[in-house]
């Protein structure tokens, strides 16, 4: 499973006053940290970005490939700053990603960017009205989402479907939607349809002892429904995804497994 | 419609090994089941070394034991043969007569033995201990010490010594066989630990541990393959190793390759049955994914080198 690493968000104070500043130390730190654990990607998140957005992604998506030889995912709600963090990403390793479409036509203008510069995008099944209510209600979104991208030309293996992840705090309900949901997008395709989650989001507003317990649990669930991606802190999930590399033999299992 | 072949293609593939410095030899580097050329590359051949042992065998059949009669006395004289005479791709000196059971010599006579051999080959050298647990230590230090700079391949390490044998081979710049007994688990949880200690992944060899036809061949076979299978399908950094099928030793064992025709008329010649013997046991090792092998008999080896040559016809496809 590919692990986004979600830690290079202007969620988080230190983020967010480096990106201020133009401080390169904080984010390099962070993006290597998160390249040493295992991540597959890192997420830039930069926020809504309305001034500035695209000098300010070029500047993030430059900062992290100097120092970590990964894609980025680039996340912000600006078309333009993605535009202009695609134009400077460096292909060597792998394609950016963009975070993300929706089935909002505020968000459309994502899909039309992805299918230009042919870069994959996350599709998040949320549209105009409001949270979906279930796991049918999300896939009646993905299955829009993915008609438009037809339209668009975006090949559907671009297209990484996100069932939203909400709150176990408040929305209980949401996880086991989330999970169905999952396999459910799977179906929608042939070969099936790449998914992906904001996995933290699960946890948010749980105490910080418990956030990691039911991350980790509640990735192991959705992996073995056939998650393809996620966005999460990878010091925090790689040893469950080792795991479940061994459970379901993706991996030979040997006594040092974690280790490797 | 035409029939057309299903292809499977993998993406990982088996580390490339080359030992020697005057005359060098190569395994491995394939990325496609053994003789699968069909699906993918297989660059180099399996190799196949010749046994040589430093003090004379006494438990060799005589079917084997007669073709080095006149040499099996020296190690340089049965070097200078194997490499002049047999024309050996690689020599594997097994270092038998340390292990205390039977002549318990010192790391400083194996060492001794490993310089006079190197001496007067050209062909790459793979230095064996006597699989003494607590003797292939020290031997294979002294041994390694000995080869400095000839980039031979050292071993067996197995999980009770690894730490000393991976050390020495680090050391001197050798590669090393990592040995484990019939468990791709333990295979694998081996490789890991030597590459911890430093030694570089692609300088280990994995034997899986050999077995005669008819003693358990079965089981090496299916170990191998599984190891094969990671290291293609899942491109399992500690299961990409080449593997090693010391496939004389074992096959020489064994009572069929043995009892002589006055003990079992019915079993026929015992030369022709020992030589098929251990024809057949390398054969289905290298069937099952083993690059290198160490063998005895030069008949024997003519035949496994003429299924090779088979297998590999027009590039194995």
């Amino acid at each position: 499973m590919l692990i986004i690493g979600e830690k290079l968000s202007v969620i988080s104070k230190r983020v967010r006053e480096a990106v201020q500043k133009r401080d390169k130390a904080p984010i390099q730190e962070i993006a290597v940290s998160q390249w040493k654990a295992g991540a597959g990607m890192i997420d830039a998140n930069i926020g809504p970005a309305d001034e500035n957005g695209e000098d300010l992604m070029q500047w993030v998506v430059s900062t992290i490939q100097e120092v970590v030889p990964l894609p980025v995912c680039l996340d912000t709600t600006n078309a333009k700053a993605i535009e202009a963090g695609i134009k400077v990403h460096n292909g060597e390793w792998g394609r950016p990603l963009i975070n993300s479409t929706s089935n909002d036509p505020e968000r459309f203008p994502m899909l039309e960017l992805a299918a230009k510069y042919k870069v994959p995008v996350i599709g998040l099944t949320i549209g105009k009205g409001g949270l979906p209510a279930d796991a049918e209600e999300r896939t009646v979104l993905a299955a829009e989402i993915m008609g438009r991208a037809m339209e668009y030309g975006l090949p559907l293996e671009d297209l990484y479907l996100d069932p939203l992840v909400l709150q176990i705090a408040s929305m209980q309900d949401h996880a086991l939607h989330v999970i169905k949901a999952v396999r459910m997008f799977q179906e929608l395709n042939d070969p099936a349809m790449k998914t992906i989650v904001g996995l933290s989001n699960i946890s948010n507003g749980c105490p910080r002892n418990v956030r990691p317990v039911i991350n980790k649990n509640f990735l192991m669930l959705l992996a073995y429904e056939g998650l393809t991606a996620a966005i999460a802190d990878p010091a925090e999930v790689m040893k469950t995804i080792k795991t479940i590399d061994v459970i379901t033999g993706r991996t030979l299992y040997a006594h040092s497994y974690l280790e490797m | 419609m035409a029939y057309v072949a299903q292809k499977e293609n993998f993406p990982g593939k088996v580390f490339e090994v080359t030992f020697g410095t005057d005359t060098k030899a190569v395994f491995g580097g394939q990325n496609a089941l053994p003789f699968y050329a069909f699906e993918g590359s297989i660059p180099n051949r399996p190799l196949i070394a010749y046994e040589i042992q430093d003090i004379t065998p006494d438990d060799w059949p005589e079917a084997v034991s007669s073709v080095y009669k006149d040499v099996s006395h020296d190690p340089v004289a049965w070097a200078r043969f194997s490499q002049d005479e047999l024309k050996a791709k690689a020599i594997a000196l097994r270092l038998i007569g340390t292990h205390p059971d039977r002549e318990d010599r010192t790391p400083a006579e194996a060492a001794k033995a490993v310089r006079d051999v190197l001496a007067v080959i050209k062909v790459p050298l793979i230095i064996l201990g006597s699989n003494s647990i607590e003797k292939d230590g020290p031997v294979l230090i002294a041994a390694a010490e000995a080869a400095s700079g000839r980039n031979c391949i050292i071993g067996k390490a197995q999980e009770a010594n690894y730490k000393t044998i991976a050390a020495a081979a680090m050391a001197n710049n050798h590669k090393l066989i990592a040995m484990s007994e019939l468990d791709v688990n333990l295979a694998k949880q081996l490789n890991i630990l030597i590459s911890q200690m430093g030694l570089d992944k692609e300088r280990i060899i994995t034997d899986p541990m050999c077995s005669a036809l008819g003693y358990g061949i079965e089981y090496t076979y299916s170990v191998s393959e599984r190891i094969r299978l990671a290291a293609l399908a899942q491109s399992d950094p500690a299961m990409q190793q080449p593997m090693l099928g010391d496939a004389g030793m074992h096959a020489w064992k064994v009572k069929e390759s043995s009892a002589p025709e006055s003990d079992i008329p019915a079993w026929g010649p015992e030369k022709e049955r020992g030589i098929a013997w251990e024809a057949v046991t390398a054969g289905a090792v290298l069937l099952a994914g083993a690059d290198i092998l160490i063998m005895r008999h030069p008949e024997a080896v003519s035949s496994v080198e003429k299924f090779i040559d088979e297998l590999m016809q027009d590039g194995g496809r």
